[in-house]
């Protein structure tokens, strides 16, 4: 790994007329600006067409920026290759394997989403581009994080991730729960975003910088004899950063958000915006403090990781609402990836890229054939409107079945995997107790996706008196968007299974050039 | 030998093909394709057997690595077969099985709607199970494990239109996967200590494995094994699991499935031999499972709930074997029994398809003047498995016994219960095939009081079921009812076709002369002991000749003594069978329900409530487990009130929990 | 002295005596206008003002949503000129680069105006 070393020049308040300014390497920018300026684009120009532009229009525009953004890695991650990973704009942002790969991340579940939100929209009869602007602008505040270096810059990632997710939640304007999961999100993540700040403010106050590499070399040089306020900065960190990932116990806005959220949203929230809280969480924790100060952070994330894997299985159980099941279940499935931050080595991190990577596959389109069973407004989602579903609507049941039997863990699919690695980079730190209680979590979450494929499959008419015909009247064709959303979901799901090696070894490479102080 | 690859590739290949045309292919046609399939990889067997049988014995180890899954740093998992004796061994006994199967199934679904789909299912089924043999390392015989595993459950729920199917089928699922846990925490520690999950490096690293470590790892794949071959807790489900279509059952009992846990356990004999009590420990609940398994038998009503308590008995067996470190037996006895097993399944499905889909035995008899050939060979397997010399059963089960005799201080012991075991499977398999085969045509008899009969047997099934809601018990009889319906007084039972009776006569065949495989007479003659001597590691001694002998009389004459009993109180009537069918034995020693009732725990009040909406889903032993959580889960509900300020105060409580830990390391 | 005040804590003592300073003028403020006005009570007086006209209704009345739309819109170009007047004020300290930065700005919010004057925010009807 290449050391990074910031030229530590005070900026003068008068002395100096001119004021410096950074440089800026815009190639190396390309992913957030084509998303930025792809959302802002799309804004404006569908507003100066007014009503002209087709519905599947927006959707085709999003898909062809987060495909572009996606594409523009390609150069970079051989620019990554070739020169080591760099800092841009003053140190603000690194441009690294790691920040490129959570970007793919983020990309894909802009694209599957987008896919499967032109049916829905047009089911629920709310067709118009701001939905794919915010989506697009929430993407870049996610790649912002990703790509952080500097506290601040995290934190402003953060807040346009968020702001334009809250809309997002809310945008269902004829469900009332789609407002209260709006409103639900918007006032316990702006209390989120105070613990992060104020966590900011105190390792400011220890440390003397928000850069993050000028931290790290800062806690090298120099041994805190008072580190009260550093720890504090640590605890009200991850408070904020957990509440975004949605750890427990700071989860419990995430069953309410996710049912309440229009369902390809709530896909996106799952993969998505968790996808960048993790790229937040490990490039603080692991990458800053975790050579430094790793036994002060890890119990705390440790005690996360375990209640959120035990507390999102069992609630989880407990569900009739299949979207609320799913909504716990991620919440377990962040406890599997917090422990790739937790054991803070580059093998729990690149097992943590790529659970998030299967992850992101794994349940947009689990949700995405939640939204298309859920029908006209989004509200058909409890267990018994999934009962029959294997004869109604064989061909959607079968790609459910392989979405959750790939989250419960079902050996050649990327769940497996995914759950695999993250366990054998505990194991590898001699963490047997988080090992078995991961598979324990794994075992129970297996019993309950199992009670969703029971229904679909063998929960037959002559039990309840309703005939599955009239639990699920004759359906309609699945949108051709949905349609591709779900193949290319369920495609990536079963060869992440099968042959990993390609992206594992990029997620390890993606790993082994990070933005990082090396003393 | 380089083609072992294809011996997995045939069925793999038959699923594919029958994936996308089996429709097309049509009604006899998907079913002969998926028997050439299966028929192909019992010839490649054949071709790689030969091959290996040419080669020194020292050097009977083939590998081949076809391609690298999952690297992980250091760690990479080959994805490689590897034909050694064992696994050859196992192969020929399961293709060739298998093969049979299929051939059986052409005749026994030809009526059913989905016969391509069953085919599908059957040699995915098959692939599974070759994949759980023929790994090379642990993870591949995992992915084999939890193929067959899935498999059963598509099978066993096949007609799930069938309420009691689907549930048997969950139950047997989710046993399993307890059973999985231990496998997959057994996997990890061999991991970590071994440093690698080939069988090859096991093998060559276990003498230096500590004794507790061994232990350990032992104790998890056993109970890996208790999931997958049905022991004592973990055998609930099999019998349940007899709700799937008779072929299904056959080849899940006699030749894939519950004999891979064995497999597993001889495999594994490295770690075993230093695993101490651990073996103490298999032995006694195989000896256990065995008897309570066989007590179990002698009061069921159903001719496959008979059939299927034997299997979990004959397993017990098997895992006393090995518990006593005796793998040849095991084997020895896993392929007579595969044998016997598989003859006797297809058998009663040949009874239950001539007998309009009726399985109550209480409703059978005389049946060998209409199905000559099915009784004839059924009483074949009966003999077998009552451990009647010559036949093959009685070689198999009396080395396990001899060997358990001289395993140590408790040897007699195991010795005196598993020849308790013996007289119980004689006896019981007597009053099978009297009730079946001979005395009066019963069904004959009122249609109406019978159909009673059996309407309370199965308000007793839904009551086994407990928590299950009263609608479940009324089904139940409701579907007693319709088979009731389907066999009439003036039912002419007929011999089944030949596709059914072809692999019947095979069978026989093969249950009458296998002891031949391993006669204890001379060491030349102990081919079997000879076969597997290179993968096995220590050695076990018999006892001496004469001891030897005093003990085979003893089974003889026991196994005699359970068959003239049977006959006594069966066809002479000498006794009251109502006083040796004690209710308690008819259900399962109130086992199942007792898991139902205490390992829901203090939350079982908690949910009843709500019980008729998990009972859709729950029941049983594994429900119980599962039901536990979902009292759990509804005791931290509460705090998911929906009410923004109890949120925020959850999170200010984890801060405040955060900050109290901070200020414990802090140093100010 | 024995225990001088850290220059830190000095630096906040002026202002401590600024917000006494602050408390008294207020208090005596209060106190002269009480001695020296008459004191007649009359019914009318208790009224809440409001721009000379008598309030009507409770105070908890509905106001059209077009105000908060305008109130937005005002919030959003008011921090648009937060940002602007300091920038304008060194504008040559910041060279070519604050030029295009403050440009790329202002842009992004007349999209945003476009945006909400395409749909119609603006007309009040």
């Amino acid at each position: 790994m290449l050391s990074v070393i910031l030229q530590d020049t005070p900026i003068p308040i008068s002395a100096n007329p001119v004021i410096e300014t950074p440089e800026i390497v815009w190639s190396s920018l390309a992913p957030h600006l084509i998303l930025i300026l792809g959302g802002i684009l799309l804004l404006t120009l569908v507003s100066l067409l007014r009503g002209k532009a087709p519905s599947w229009f927006h959707a085709a525009w999003t898909v062809v920026v987060a495909g572009a953004a996606l594409g523009s890695l390609w150069p970079l991650w051989s620019r990554v290759q070739e020169d080591g990973p760099q800092t841009l704009i003053a140190g603000a942002v690194g441009l690294d394997g790691f920040s490129l790969f959570v970007t793919g991340i983020i990309c894909v579940s802009v694209i599957l989403s987008a896919l499967l939100l032109e049916g829905y929209l047009r089911r629920e009869n709310l067709v118009g581009p701001e939905w794919y602007v915010l989506m697009l602008l929430s993407a870049s505040g996610g790649v912002i994080m990703a790509s952080a270096n500097d506290l601040i810059v995290l934190f402003i990632g953060l807040e346009i991730l968020s702001v334009a997710a809250y809309v997002l939640a809310s945008m269902h304007s004829r469900r009332i729960s789609s407002s209260e999961a709006g409103l639900k999100y918007l006032i316990l993540g702006a209390f989120s975003s105070a613990f992060l700040l104020y966590g900011i403010a105190m390792t400011y106050g220890a440390t003397g910088s928000t850069n993050l590499v000028r931290i790290q070399q800062f806690l090298v040089d120099t041994v805190l004899i008072k580190n009260g306020m550093l720890l504090a900065g640590f605890a009200f960190m991850i408070v904020g950063l957990g509440f975004k990932v949605a750890a427990v116990p700071f989860h419990f806005w995430a069953p309410d958000v996710y049912q309440g959220s229009p369902t390809p949203i709530s896909g996106y929230m799952a993969s998505g915006i968790k996808a960048a809280g993790f790229a937040g969480f490990i490039r603080v924790f692991v990458v800053t403090f975790g050579g430094t100060y790793a036994q002060q952070w890890r119990p705390m994330v440790y005690a996360l990781a375990v209640l959120s894997l035990l507390v999102g299985a069992y609630m989880a159980l407990i569900q009739t609402n299949v979207k609320r099941m799913l909504a716990y279940s991620s919440i377990a499935h962040a406890g599997f990836i917090l422990i790739g931050v937790t054991v803070a080595t580059d093998k729990g991190t690149s097992a943590a890229l790529f659970y998030l990577l299967v992850y992101a596959f794994m349940v947009t389109g689990s949700f995405g054939v939640v939204g298309i069973i859920g029908r006209e407004g989004d509200g058909k989602h409890s267990l018994d409107d999934y009962q029959g579903l294997g004869k109604t609507r064989p061909g959607l049941a079968l790609i459910f079945a392989v979405f959750l039997l790939a989250q419960a863990g079902v050996p050649f699919t990327g769940g497996f995997l995914s759950k695999f690695y993250v366990i054998n980079a505990a194991v590898a730190e001699e963490q047997y107790v988080l090992a078995v209680i991961a598979m324990v979590s794994a075992v129970i979450a297996a019993y309950l996706y199992l009670r969703i494929i029971v229904s679909m499959y063998f929960a037959g008419a002559d039990d309840h008196g309703v005939s599955p015909e009239m639990a699920n009247p004759p359906a309609k064709k699945v949108p051709a968007g949905a349609a591709i959303a779900l193949g290319i979901a369920v495609f990536a799901t079963l060869w992440l299974g099968i042959v990993p090696d390609t992206v594992t070894s990029v997620a390890n490479e993606a790993v082994a050039r990070l933005v990082a102080f090396q003393g | 030998m380089e083609l072992i690859w294809l011996i997995p590739a045939f069925p793999v290949v038959g699923f594919v093909v029958l994936v996308l045309f089996g429709r097309l292919l049509g009604k006899p046609a998907a079913g002969w394709f998926a028997s050439a399939m299966v028929a192909g990889s019992f010839a490649t067997t054949l071709v790689v057997f030969l091959d290996l049988l040419s080669t020194q014995s020292a050097q009977r180890v083939f590998e081949q690595k076809l391609y690298t899954w999952m690297p992980a740093g250091s760690f990479t998992a080959t994805f490689g077969l590897m034909a050694d004796p064992l696994s050859i061994m196992m192969c020929l006994f399961v293709t060739g099985i298998a093969t049979l199967i299929h051939i059986y199934s052409i005749g026994y679904m030809r009526d059913d709607e989905n016969f391509s789909k069953f085919f599908i299912y059957l040699n995915l089924f098959v692939a599974s199970m070759l994949l759980l043999v023929l790994g090379n390392n642990l993870l591949l015989t995992f992915l084999g494990w939890e193929g067959v595993g899935l498999c059963s459950f598509l099978l066993i729920g096949f007609w799930h239109t069938d309420l009691a199917n689907s549930s048997a089928a969950k139950k047997a699922f989710v046993a399993n996967r307890i059973g999985d846990f231990g496998f997959m925490v057994g996997i990890f520690l061999v991991w970590v200590t071994v440093g690698s999950i080939n069988y090859a490096d096991i093998r060559a690293y276990a003498p230096n494995l500590a004794a507790g470590t061994a232990t350990a790892m032992a104790l998890l794949f056993f109970l890996g094994a208790t999931g997958k071959s049905a022991q004592l807790p973990l055998y609930t489900w099999l019998p349940d699991a007899m709700a799937g279509p008779t072929p299904v059952s056959a080849l899940m009992h006699a030749a894939t499935m519950v004999t891979a846990g064995v497999y597993l356990m001889v495999r594994l004999n490295p770690i075993l031999h230093e695993a101490g009590w651990a073996n103490d420990v298999i032995a006694w609940v195989g000896v256990a499972t065995a008897l309570v398994a066989a007590t179990i038998a002698v009061a069921q009503n159903d001719i496959k709930k008979v059939l299927a308590y034997s299997t979990v008995s004959q397993l017990g067996y098997m895992f006393l074997a090995v518990g006593t470190h005796n793998y040849v037996a095991a084997m020895f006895h896993m392929v007579t029994h595969a044998f016997f097993k598989a003859l006797l399944f297809l058998g009663s499905g040949s009874v239950i398809v001539g007998m309009a889909h009726e399985q109550d035995m209480r409703r059978y008899g005389n049946l060998r003047k209409y199905m000559p050939i099915t009784a004839g060979t059924f009483i074949i397997g009966w003999l077998a498995i009552a451990g009647v010399p010559p036949l093959s059963g009685f070689w198999s089960k009396d080395e396990i016994l001899a060997g358990a005799f001289n395993a140590g201080p408790a040897g007699p012991v195991l010795w005196l219960l598993g020849l308790i075991t013996a007289l119980l499977t004689a006896f019981y398999m007597t009053r099978q095939v009297i009730m079946t085969f001979y005395g009066d045509e019963k069904w004959r008899e009122d249609a109406h009081a019978e159909a009673h009969a059996g309407a309370d047997e199965a308000a007793e099934a839904g009551d086994e079921a407990t928590g299950a809601p009263v609608a479940t018990a009324v089904a139940a009889v409701d579907h007693a009812h319709d088979d009731h319906h389907g066999l009439t007084p003036d039912h002419e039972p007929v011999e089944s076709p030949w596709t059914m009776t072809f692999p019947l006569v095979v069978l026989a065949g093969f249950s009458i002369v296998a002891g031949v495989l391993n006669l204890p007479f001379s060491d030349k003659l102990e081919r079997l002991g000879n076969w597997l001597h290179p993968v096995i590691i220590g050695e076990h001694h018999m006892p001496n000749a004469p001891v030897l002998f005093g003990l085979a009389s003893g089974a003889i004459t026991t196994s005699i003594v359970g068959i003239l009993i049977g006959y006594a109180v069966y066809e002479k009537r000498k006794a009251d069978p109502s006083k040796i069918e004690l209710s308690v034995l008819a259900r399962g020693w109130f086992i199942d329900e007792s898991y139902s009732k205490f390992m829901g725990g203090p939350g079982r009040a908690f949910y009843q409530g709500v019980a008729d909406f998990d009972s859709k889903i729950v029941d049983g032993v594994v429900n119980g487990v599962g039901k536990g959580s979902l009292g759990i889960g509804r005791l931290i509900r509460p705090a998911q009130s929906g009410i923004i300020r109890t949120y925020a105060l959850g999170f200010g409580v984890g801060a405040v929990l955060l900050l109290v830990f901070v200020v414990t390391r802090m140093s100010l | 002295m024995a225990n001088p005040l850290s220059e830190f804590l000095r630096s906040y003592l002026s202002v401590g005596i600024f917000v006494g300073l602050s408390f008294v003028l207020f208090g005596l403020l209060m106190v002269i206008s009480w001695a020296l006005r008459p004191n007649r009570p009359q019914a009318g007086k208790y009224i809440n003002y409001e721009s000379g006209v008598d309030p009507v209704g409770s105070t908890w009345s509905q106001s059209q949503v077009r105000y908060y739309i305008f109130a937005l819109l005002f919030v959003i170009f008011d921090v648009e000129a937060v940002f602007i007047f300091p920038w304008a004020t060194r504008l040559e300290a910041y060279g070519t680069f604050g030029l295009i930065e403050m440009f790329a700005f202002i842009t992004i919010l007349i999209l945003g105006l476009v945006y909400a004057w395409r749909k119609g925010v603006l007309k009040w009807a």
